[in-house]
């Protein structure tokens, strides 16, 4: 009796510290969320003001440019250019990431370990560190300002990952079946496309919301490559809210709100997929 | 006659699916490269286009030889990558560990730990920037009214609060890689070594020490090869916290590449920093990457 109890409170203790580990974790982001619901002047109030006494959509119809007569700061405009190049660059990535996953996931070929870390240690040159000499390139080229500009280096930005997500993804499919498929009569590339590609489908689509994310909160190279409404994404445009001596706070926090919510439920969508694939399929979760 | 021509085919498939891969990656990084390596062989200035072409050899490398500046920046990137990965992989163990006992409420508190992740670094940037601002921060805020302190401490005023800021910023954002991949490594784990060390009287640090840990290893340097790849995407956290003040007290190499190249306008120089860069996170992701084979090999193909 005693020692079930002791087991039981043991479990219980567990499960609070955990709690309120992720508690933690949590503040500093909801944070920011109450206090996108909150006017500037509660916020800059002093002593703080703790329990929120009116809460408000205010700070997001005035950076849509509801109700209002100027608008200082173009969201609308960003978000639509950070859709724009995050999905076309995602979707890129994700047909050159899938044939070459498909590559080092069922062929055997020279120089395979050797291919795939190549690909690997371009992707880990800094962002800001690339950006030199693309800027010098882009302006070369006159694509400096463009989504396209900015289309492209996400692309390569985005396919040495996708590649070791979908790679990943394929090899957790008996290559029995696709050559079951191959003997009944299949070409192997119906066999892709009846067999390995449907079972593989939720995991592409992982690794497609992370290339998604990749884009969505790239900062380093956007922030350089970027003049205008033209092509400005959402984290550069985070940054108009900032001038020399005064910070928008409240304006800022709604402009974070609206940059992390598609984020989430993203993420939300593939969670389990996601850590599949990263993993090698070394979990069963 | 067809037999040739199979195994011809066979040898081929692979690199033309693999082609644009690589092309990709050529044409968007590789060149870009070879040409950022010129220009750090000249003085090009922005506001002097001609410069681009004179050839200076790598007097820009000397000069950063004997840069002060860059190697203050230098040492507190590698300080700043060995705290903040080393931290990130014991709380992430940690967070690991607690998890995989937990059985109520497990997949929730999975999908909680998963949000940090997903944040954008400037985002990270930002809300630590809010969080830890002397005036309105909730951090001070919070600290005064409970009478703990009755002044505003300087956190991002003060060099080493500003560090130890951005740091905390910075491992707020990614320990939960750690935990998540160490968290799978531990699902994946085989009970029977586990009951069969309990058998033989092993206490629970030796079971960790021997069987746990070698297993989640892998695991582990996954996670360590996922985040060099970019650990570059902390310039994203400095630049907005502090922009590598106070006077230049966290300046970190990857900011300091920006501030020459871009402020200064100074790209021949800044080419060579950011190849010093470049040069450093190869290192890491290539030790990471070897460990990694080396774990998956001794683990005897867990790939």
């Amino acid at each position: 009796m005693t020692r079930a109890l002791k087991k039981r409170l043991k479990a219980t203790a567990l499960w609070l510290t955990t709690f309120v580990l992720m508690i933690v974790m949590c503040v500093p982001g909801l944070w920011v969320v109450l206090s996108a619901f909150r006017p500037n002047r509660e916020i800059l109030a002093k002593p703080p003001v703790w329990v929120p006494q009116d809460l408000t959509l205010r700070n997001f119809t005035k950076i849509f440019g509801i109700g209002e007569e100027t608008v200082a700061i173009p969201v609308l405009s960003y978000f639509w250019n950070s859709l724009v190049i995050a999905t076309t660059s995602t979707v890129i990535a994700l047909i050159i990431g899938m044939a070459g996953g498909y590559a080092f996931a069922r062929f055997r070929f020279r120089f395979k370990n050797a291919w795939f870390l190549g690909l690997m240690l371009f992707r880990t040159v800094p962002g800001i560190a690339l950006s030199l000499p693309v800027f010098m390139l882009w302006s070369r080229l006159g694509i400096i300002d463009t989504q396209m500009g900015l289309i492209i280096v996400y692309v390569s930005l985005n396919v040495p990952f996708t590649v070791w997500l979908i790679d990943g993804f394929f090899r957790q499919i008996p290559m029995s079946l696709s050559e079951a498929a191959q003997v009944d009569g299949c070409t192997r590339w119906q066999a892709f496309w009846k067999i390995e590609f449907p079972l593989a489908k939720s995991g592409i689509a992982a690794a497609g919301v992370f290339a998604f994310l990749t884009s969505w909160n790239e900062f380093a190279l956007a922030s350089q490559l970027t003049r205008s409404t033209d092509s400005k994404t959402l984290p550069v445009g985070l940054m108009d809210f900032t001038s020399q001596f005064t910070i928008d706070w409240a304006g800022m926090c709604a402009m974070a709100v609206i940059i992390i919510v598609p984020a989430l439920i993203l993420t939300f969508l593939v969670q389990k997929h996601l850590i599949a694939g990263l993993t090698f399929g070394g979990v069963k979760g | 006659m067809t037999r040739f021509f199979r195994t011809r085919q066979a040898a081929l498939t692979p690199l033309l699916l693999l082609s644009p891969a690589i092309l990709t990656m050529l044409f968007v990084v590789a060149i870009p490269l070879v040409f950022s390596f010129y220009t750090s062989l000249t003085p090009y200035r922005l506001t002097r286009p001609e410069t681009i072409e004179t050839f200076i050899g790598f007097r820009n490398y000397v000069r950063l030889w004997e840069d002060a500046a860059f190697w203050a920046a230098f040492w507190r990137t590698i300080l700043f990558l060995v705290i903040a990965l080393n931290v990130e992989f014991l709380l992430g163990l940690g967070i690991a560990l607690l998890i995989n006992k937990i059985t109520w409420g497990q997949r929730t508190l999975r999908t909680i730990m998963m949000f940090p992740m997903m944040f954008s670094p400037i985002l990270v940037g930002f809300q630590f920037k809010f969080i830890f601002n002397d005036n309105i921060g909730i951090v001070n805020n919070a600290l005064q009214s409970m009478g703990i302190i009755d002044f505003a401490i300087p956190w991002l005023v003060d060099a080493r609060l500003a560090m130890f800021s951005i740091i905390f910023a910075e491992v707020w954002m990614s320990t939960s890689v750690f935990a998540i991949l160490l968290l799978a490594g531990l699902f994946a784990m085989p009970r029977d070594p586990l009951e069969a060390a309990k058998v033989d009287g092993c206490n629970a640090w030796q079971t960790f020490r021997h069987i746990t840990l070698p297993f989640i290893m892998p695991f582990a340097f996954i996670a360590m090869t996922i985040r060099s790849l970019d650990v570059a995407r902390a310039y994203d956290i400095v630049q907005v916290m502090t922009d590598g003040g106070p006077a230049g007290r966290t300046e970190l190499l990857w900011t300091l590449i920006a501030r020459v190249g871009y402020e200064n306008a100074r790209m021949g120089q800044a080419n060579a920093m950011a190849y010093v860069s470049t040069i450093l996170s190869i290192a890491f992701t290539y030790f990471f990457f070897t460990k990694l084979v080396a774990a998956r090999r001794y683990m005897g193909g867990a790939e």
